[in-house]
């Protein structure tokens, strides 16, 4: 059975086993779980629909967050899409933003959503993967076994450094989200283990030192936007890692160094709400705004 | 950790902590309700739970939690009109309880034929809860393990009859945790025990039936 200590360990067996490591993973997870293999990819696939679901439900015109902060957004970036013919970015990334934006806004109004890793982060993985399934036509078995990928990656991140946002600011949960897709898109793309874990060491390290500061503590402002910037990053680490481009830094080094990071971070800036953008003037206006005094 | 603890829960958002963590602290109010029609409750909501619980939608989560519902239950959103047309009357208390968890709550639940609950707890995190009080007594549970409590008098011999049946007639059931809590000596005791897997089926009609034992709760990890 696989400890999930380290991603090298994930790449040793793979090889070894000369298998994906998404299939690997399938076929531990049903080890340890004492289930079958199939129902361990059902459950998956349940996981994936709710992702699709969601981004749905997000990109409704009057969608609007539990607290009225924020809403909307999945919506505007959609129909600038459409207007503008992908915008700057193209059609595909406009796309994927929406998604991100949409998901995250789903979660804000109290919608159903698949924490990947938190909450808070929940925009990434749909965003990176229900892009892949519905524009470029990967079927939805490849795109639900990437998940595994992705999920064995999160996994060594959790138990080596941490994935929540109050242990180790927000690089410890759209960091690991971002890495984790970007492990997923390579395996989907044809790359290496390898490869996959050069990608999820760029997300890491290009996200080193993000930390959490949520205007009035809510799961909003600014994190909905920030799992925009979180698909971004997986698309170029994943893309770099695909162009033979690799992490100087070992994966595993990546991580311990997110760990170490997020330790050194003053609690102001892990989730409290005392720092940031949460503790700037107008920061502190809007949460009077939903609060009161 | 499995992958699901990664890629899931599925929840309703937006918080791990302030809404899923919360439903399952009321799901435990609901356990201990053990389905008695609900009139009324009041809940104290203490630190980042007492600044933030509107825009979280952890009143509603909590609510939601106490009349039965999961943690990616669509009927979250709607939890205090579900609330008000079932007829009970509720309450949220912002106030400080010293010493505890940022994220905690303690909610009093009362039945319609005035039976009375009271469970205190904490969101920790990830929607992980651990819960630190039921009816007064001190438990010490995170709810990641499916627990079983059993509420019971204070007599010589009733660990013995409880584990003696699970161990004899129920081989597979293995103990994690054991704890035994006493307010009063000769008055009500509460045994927490946390076990690997599922009870087998049978097995907890069986344990109520023993002699001086009140209740059995089963509390299970999602």
């Amino acid at each position: 059975m696989l400890t999930y200590k380290s991603i090298e360990e994930l790449i040793k067996c793979s090889i070894k086993q000369n298998k994906k490591i998404s299939q690997m993973v399938l076929e531990d997870q049903a080890l340890q779980m004492e289930k079958s293999i199939d129902e361990i990819y059902d459950e998956m696939e349940k996981s994936f629909d709710v992702m699709c679901e969601a981004v749905v439900q997000g990109q409704a015109k009057n969608q609007r967050s539990t607290s009225g902060l924020t809403g909307g957004e999945g919506f505007k970036m959609k129909h600038y899409s459409e207007q503008t013919n992908g915008g700057l970015s193209g059609i595909f990334m406009t796309k994927a933003m929406s998604r991100a934006l949409a998901v995250s806004g789903c979660n804000a109004s109290m919608g159903k959503i698949v924490a990947t890793p938190t909450a808070g982060s929940c925009g990434i993985m749909p965003g990176c993967l229900v892009s892949l399934y519905e524009d470029k036509s990967i079927d939805k078995r490849s795109i639900v076994m990437s998940l595994f990928t992705g999920a064995a990656f999160g996994i060594v991140i959790a138990d080596r450094a941490c994935i929540a946002g109050a242990q180790g600011g927000c690089q410890a949960e759209c960091g690991s989200a971002a890495g984790m897709a970007a492990a997923a898109l390579v395996e989907l793309y044809g790359g290496t283990p390898q490869q996959c874990a050069d990608a999820c060491a760029i997300a890491i390290g290009n996200q080193l030192g993000l930390v959490c500061d949520p205007v009035a503590g809510l799961v909003e402002i600014p994190c909905i936007k920030r799992n925009v910037s979180g698909v971004m990053i997986a698309f170029s680490s994943a893309d770099m890692a695909l162009a033979g481009i690799q992490s100087e830094i070992p994966v595993d080094e990546c991580i311990d160094s997110m760990g170490e990071v997020g330790r050194a971070l003053p609690a102001s800036l892990k989730e409290t709400a005392l720092g940031g953008l949460a503790s700037t003037p107008t920061g502190l206006k809007l949460k009077e705004q939903v609060f009161g005094n | 950790m499995n992958v699901f603890d990664i890629i899931g829960p599925i929840m309703i958002g937006p918080s791990s902590s302030h809404t899923a963590g919360a439903v399952r602290l009321g799901r435990v109010a609901n356990k201990v309700m053990n389905n008695a029609p609900i009139a009324s409750v009041k809940i104290e909501l203490s630190g980042s739970f007492a600044h933030t619980y509107k825009g979280h939608g952890t009143d509603r989560a909590l609510l939601a939690g106490i009349m039965g519902y999961r943690s990616y239950s669509e009927e979250i959103r709607d939890a205090l009109t579900i609330a008000t047309n079932r007829g009970i009357a509720y309450e949220f208390i912002p106030t400080d309880i010293p010493g505890t968890h940022p994220n905690t709550a303690r909610i009093h639940v009362t039945g319609v034929n005035g039976e009375e609950c009271t469970v205190e707890g904490s969101s920790i995190g990830g929607g992980n809860i651990r819960v630190d009080w039921i009816n007064g007594m001190k438990v010490d549970f995170t709810g990641e393990h499916n627990t079983i409590l059993v509420l019971h008098y204070d007599k010589p011999g009733l660990i013995a009859a409880v584990t003696n049946l699970m161990a004899t007639k129920y081989k597979d059931v293995n103990i994690g945790n054991f704890r035994l809590t006493r307010p009063v000596k000769g008055g009500e005791a509460m045994m927490t025990m946390e076990i690997d897997g599922l009870p087998p089926l049978g097995m907890i009609d069986e344990m109520r039936n023993i002699n001086n034992v009140i209740n059995i709760l089963l509390i299970r990890a999602t």
